[in-house]
């Protein structure tokens, strides 16, 4: 008996040790070029693949939707998934192994913004084309970026700064109300604000603007909450946070010029997926550097000992209030995209619910940790998408999960991990060695 | 010139009087100790000279500047480092981190260059980890520094706080019961380390006490403080025969 169950460790030793020698030795541009070479398979191949396998078109969000409304095309679903995702990217990393980790080896040498650009490149190349395919996609895809900068900010004052802030969505509503009201305004022909004042051709050019606008009256917003609860430490930020989101919202809803509880509509189509995408990599890219730097890592000391920070020359009030105002600011940035990737804002999607949405893609993700908000973000919000056919069940599975993880990992999936690019972009070692 | 001033400072909590009419000089490269029963007031007077508390009374300067009414970090930015009784050390950050963390106020780069990775920042982050290492090898803990600080031993921890103070490059160095929980081996190697300090750095050091031999065998002059009043003052070997002090303190002790 006790054997038996060694042997089946081992094997199990032996499946983990085998998928570590296969995908060890594979550089992040390998696996780059795998999704783009599945992107296009599905591009070309898609509609012959799933018309053989019996689907009735290609399954959107990899066959969840199809398959939960009807069991029966499971093994078609599977057989797509395999043929159209798996084998192709599979085939070509395993094949362009050499001439990938020969490139990466070529870039690590060049500045890491080179480096960095050719990977999100191909990146962004394999979602065009995966999005390129139905606009239900694009959609959920647009949205998952925005998810990944909600909770990347949040995260920064939640997890890194280790405050808990409620008031996400009011920051968001900032933003979203102030970017459409200038693109409204200037951009476009409306029932609210009349006749578009500029060229409307200007719009997309002055769009990151408008953006940074939303961010500005986000921060600000913050800096109305910061001051009073920044004086004390405890509970006081979570509460003013609370209620500075209820105040936001009932704001909004008795504005009349911004529409009141009708909300705004036909903002012009300014989210394209380029800048969705640009946008979310910079967030990420700032944020990033902002955590690793000593000035951001004085969050951490402000976290985990206030005293003995100040001890040590930190400026805990103002480390606080700044990080405040800057997890705000992206987070106006995202409620401005969102207005314009809806092309539609009320007052009625800023509220409570929204608020369980982000501190759970927070927590499941991982505190601390810039990988682990993305995860946690990608994961909840494609989990979201793909129950959809369960309708009120979703609101028992996601739950279900968040508090499995919560159990097993306190802290969430990836917590308190260092988000390193240039290691990531790095050719595999035993590649190079072999050479 | 004195280095540390405090003039006649006196500190309420509420109706109760912590400390009475206390003064003290500290001149530069001196080693002043403070002793005293449990609830003396030790540690108040050290939280009001670094700030942590304004004192309802008197003066503190040091090196010709006042100190009251400024927050701690500027305090601590003017050339006051600290060590705590009970070890203060950042749960989630490593050896290295507490050490550079420390450097906060030399920082040359501002929040624009930390959020777009300018060279500025780069350069000063190199900077600031080749001075924090070369802390930690003085310390002997530069083989730890990726670790987490609260994952190392005892006393190891102890001389990471000791470096982390060291590096907010201090004119006076103020140590709250560096030996507390030591065992008599690690107590002579702290006693080592703090003339290592003393003579490398050219810091002055005020320290909290309670083990009589540390105090006498490092100190020039010792205070001894009871109920928040200074009864003795002087060198090892006057307080050590000051029958005032025998009674306060180490008749106390005999009670236990």
């Amino acid at each position: 008996m006790h054997s038996l169950e060694h042997k089946a460790r081992q094997d199990k030793k032996g499946i983990r040790a085998r998928l570590q020698a296969f995908a060890g030795p594979i550089p992040l541009i390998g696996w780059l070029f795998g999704l783009l070479g599945a992107a296009l398979a599905e591009y070309f191949l898609g509609d012959i693949i799933s018309y053989y396998l019996g689907l009735p078109k290609i399954p959107v969000l990899f066959g969840f939707l199809t398959v939960l409304k009807k069991p029966l095309l499971i093994p078609g679903t599977i057989g797509y998934l395999i043929l159209v995702y798996v084998l192709p990217v599979l085939i070509i990393v395993k094949s362009l192994q050499k001439p990938a980790n020969r490139l990466a080896g070529f870039l690590d040498k060049r500045p890491v913004t080179i480096a960095a650009l050719v990977h999100l490149g191909l990146f962004y190349g394999a979602l065009h084309l995966w999005a390129d395919m139905s606009d239900y996609r694009l959609l959920v895809l647009k949205l998952t970026m925005i998810a990944i900068m909600l909770t990347l900010s949040i995260n920064v004052i939640n997890g890194y700064m280790g405050e808990f802030s409620c008031s996400h969505p009011g920051f968001m509503a900032l933003g979203a109300y102030t970017a459409s009201t200038i693109t409204l305004l200037l951009f476009a022909d409306d029932k609210q604000f009349g006749d578009a004042l500029l060229s409307q051709a200007l719009g997309p050019y002055f769009f990151p603007l408008a953006l940074i606008a939303g961010g500005i009256a986000a921060a600000l917003g913050a800096l109305v909450i910061a001051i009073p609860s920044f004086r004390t430490r405890g509970d006081y930020l979570a509460i003013i946070s609370l209620a500075f989101l209820f105040i936001v919202k009932s704001l909004i809803e008795n504005l009349e010029f911004v529409g009141g509880p009708r909300g705004m509509s036909s903002q012009p189509h300014y989210s394209t997926l380029p800048m969705v995408f640009s946008v979310m990599v910079l967030c990420i890219w700032i944020i990033n550097n902002f955590v690793r730097s000593t000035m951001g890592k004085a969050l951490n000391a402000v976290r985990d000992n206030e005293l003995a920070a100040e001890a040590m020359t930190v400026n805990t009030r103002k480390t606080k209030i700044i990080t405040f105002m800057f997890g705000a600011f992206w987070a106006g940035v995202a409620g401005g995209l969102f207005a314009h990737v809806l092309r539609y804002v009320n007052p009625g999607s800023f509220g409570i619910q929204r608020l369980a949405e982000i501190l759970a893609m927070v927590y499941f993700g991982g505190l601390n940790s810039v990988t682990g908000s993305i995860v946690g973000a990608v994961s909840i919000n494609i989990l979201g998408e793909a129950l959809r056919p369960l309708e009120i069940y979703k609101w028992i599975i996601i739950p279900l999960l968040l508090i499995l993880v919560m159990l097993y990992r306190p802290t969430g999936l990836i917590a308190f991990t260092e988000f390193k690019p240039k290691e990531l972009m790095k050719p595999r070692k035993n590649m190079v060695e072999e050479d | 010139m004195t280095l540390l001033r405090v003039d006649n400072m006196t500190h309420y909590f509420g109706g109760l009087r912590a400390v009475h009419n206390y003064s003290l000089v500290l001149e530069p490269g001196h080693i002043v100790g403070l002793i005293g029963p449990n609830g003396a007031g030790k540690t108040t007077i050290f939280n009001l000279i670094s700030g942590i508390h304004t004192p309802s009374r008197g003066n503190i300067e040091l090196d010709g500047n006042n100190l009251i009414g400024h927050h701690p970090h500027e305090i601590a930015a003017m050339g006051l480092g600290r060590t705590f009784q009970n070890l203060l050390l950042w749960r989630h950050m490593t050896v290295l981190e507490h050490v550079k963390m420390a450097c906060y106020s030399q920082l040359e780069y501002g929040i624009w260059g930390a959020f777009f990775g300018s060279r500025k920042c780069h350069r000063e982050e190199q900077r600031i980890t080749a001075k924090a290492m070369h802390l930690l090898e003085t310390f002997d803990v530069d083989r730890f520094s990726n670790q987490l600080a609260v994952s190392l031993p005892y006393g190891a921890q102890r001389r990471v706080e000791m470096a982390r103070a060291m590096a907010t490059n201090p004119k006076v160095l103020f140590l709250d019961e560096p030996t507390a929980g030591m065992t008599p081996d690690e107590l002579n190697r702290m006693i080592a380390i703090i003339r290592k300090i003393h003579a490398d750095f050219e810091v002055a050091i005020f320290l909290i006490e309670h083990r009589l031999k540390f105090v006498m065998e490092l100190c020039e002059r010792i205070q001894t403080l009871v109920f928040g009043e200074v009864i003795a003052e002087g060198t090892p070997e006057q307080i050590k025969n000051n029958p005032q002090v025998i009674e306060a303190y180490l008749g106390k002790e005999d009670i236990h």
